[in-house]
């Protein structure tokens, strides 16, 4: 038999739909001088934030915008049962050293960039669940600390290519509940791991592209619903050209979503930036959802959206040994 | 090509997303990256140029020049890697700025800097060659093949 709460293959439905309390951002420097600057709740003034060291910054950053959630929901660290999180360096760094200090009972995630949308899932699941009341969830990445673990030193002159994406320095929280006002997570697509054999680590849209294009797709099928029933369809960080790759897959598929799809990391950053294909990284979709879109929601715009963050599963060591990049993609629904 | 890849076995799938990738992907803007290595290469040759002349008209001998131009260079590339502009100018100029001698300079202060903060000695001292390494290996050995054909077939 079926379990009892799942649609299809990849989806599961809540019982009672956990409620998105609150949520809180910080971004960096030049996220703050993007599009969406006005819908961070804090631009930090350079990428050392007071710290010595860029891991400790984002480190800080996460443990800020935990603690705004927290408050922001009217909560204590005591009264949440559970928290996830996760980030992009080696060990999760940034998550298990905040979690240290909030002193919550922590599950720590990795899923490279779609960390943001597999906390959510995991915890609204913990909630419907009956094994939790409160749940914090969040994820951070920072431009330095990621570049110098995947590519060069942050002063290495290297000319990077335009289909190149830059790593969103910032950290989003958000508290989940059982009860309360605010927007609602009714159901979540787990994804599949997807590998269409994309082996260039400074393009990592295309690898992820196909993982987003197959959530989306699954997820429709697993519901029945047609791409309507929502208004708007947000992936993580494929950046300009990731978002017309997914596009066209979804073609293919038979879904036509190009009129209510958006992506992240197209709309973090202006073109004035330079930052090429737009914005990645865990921040990019946790910093965009907990902000922007949760805002829009809120204002009324926005009734039903699909948020899916994309991740993609490589290593420096990896890539070096010649291997592909896999990729994947999580979805949560979130309606007002 | 409107086919569903998903209906397509693993290897042509692949083959065929790779060719929606190159469709979609923005082309790199060859002649301007051309263009603008050679003027920004060019211009750390005069610079290099200039130098040159000026230590010979100070006296020294051509070798003796050479070193000290070379010295020169390596220094205010090390000195824009660590006020930051190295790599800006790199962004426009590309090869132009990692061929010449000063791009080694960059390529050995970048991480200097980098990993200072994980200690003197597993930091900078560890990981000071990560990227000059490579060129340094493979320099000597060639090196050493060309001198050995040199000391056979000359």
């Amino acid at each position: 038999m079926a379990a009892p709460k799942k649609n299809g293959q990849q989806t599961v439905w809540f019982q009672n739909p956990p409620v998105i309390l609150s949520a809180a951002t910080i971004v960096g420097p030049k996220e703050g001088q993007g599009p969406l600057a006005q819908t961070f709740d804090k631009v930090i003034g350079d990428n050392y934030y007071g710290e010595q060291t860029w891991e400790k910054a984002e480190r800080r950053m996460l443990m800020e915008a935990m603690q705004m959630a927290i408050q922001r929901a009217g909560l204590t660290p005591q009264h949440f049962d559970c928290m996830l999180a996760g980030d992009l360096l080696n060990q999760i760094i940034s998550a298990n050293f905040v979690a240290r200090e909030l002193g919550i009972p922590f599950l720590g995630l990795y899923g490279a960039c779609s960390t943001m949308c597999e906390s959510m899932a995991l915890g609204a699941m913990l909630i419907d669940g009956g094994f939790a009341e409160y749940v914090l969830v969040g994820s951070s990445s920072h431009y330095a600390t990621a570049e110098r673990q995947y590519r060069y030193p942050t002063e290495q002159g290297v000319q990077r290519p335009l289909h190149n994406t830059w790593t969103v320095t910032g950290a989003a929280a958000m508290v989940l509940a059982r009860q309360g006002q605010g927007p609602r997570i009714t159901h979540a697509t787990i994804g599949k791991v997807i590998d269409l054999g994309q082996g260039d680590p400074m393009d990592m849209p295309a690898a992820m592209a196909p993982a987003a294009a197959d959530t989306i797709a699954r997820h429709l099928l697993d519901t029945g619903r047609s791409p309507d029933y929502y208004d708007l369809f947000v992936t993580g960080d494929l950046g300009v050209y990731g978002r017309e790759l997914a596009v066209k897959l979804l073609q293919q598929k038979g879904y036509d979503v190009a009129s209510r799809y958006t992506d992240c990391g197209a709309i973090i950053y202006s073109p004035e930036q330079d930052t090429h294909a737009g914005g990645s990284g865990c921040a990019c979709v946790a910093v965009v959802t907990c902000g922007h879109l949760l805002q829009e929601i809120k204002a009324g715009r926005l009734k039903r959206i699909f948020g899916v963050a994309t991740g993609a599963l490589l290593s420096p060591t990896s890539t070096q040994q010649g291997e592909t990049i896999p990729a994947i993609a999580h979805g949560v629904v979130i309606e007002a | 090509m409107t086919q569903n890849l998903d209906s397509l076995p693993a290897e042509m799938r692949k083959k065929q997303y790779d060719q929606m990738v190159k469709e979609v992907k923005p082309r790199p803007p060859v002649i301007r990256n051309v263009f603008w290595a050679f003027v920004i290469g060019g211009l750390i040759s005069i610079i290099g140029q200039v130098f040159f002349n000026i230590f010979q008209n100070w006296g020294l001998g051509r070798l003796e020049a050479g070193a000290a131009m070379s010295s020169t260079l390596v220094f205010l590339a090390a000195l824009f890697t660590g006020l930051g502009l190295y790599d800006e100018i790199a962004k426009v100029g590309g090869a132009g700025t990692i061929v010449p001698i000063t791009g080694f300079a960059n390529s050995m202060v970048a991480p200097a800097m980098e990993y200072r903060t994980e200690g003197l000695v597993l930091g900078v001292g560890a990981r000071l060659f990560t990227i000059a390494g490579p060129v340094l290996v493979f320099g000597i050995v060639t090196a050493w093949i060309i001198g050995l054909l040199y000391y056979f077939f000359r």
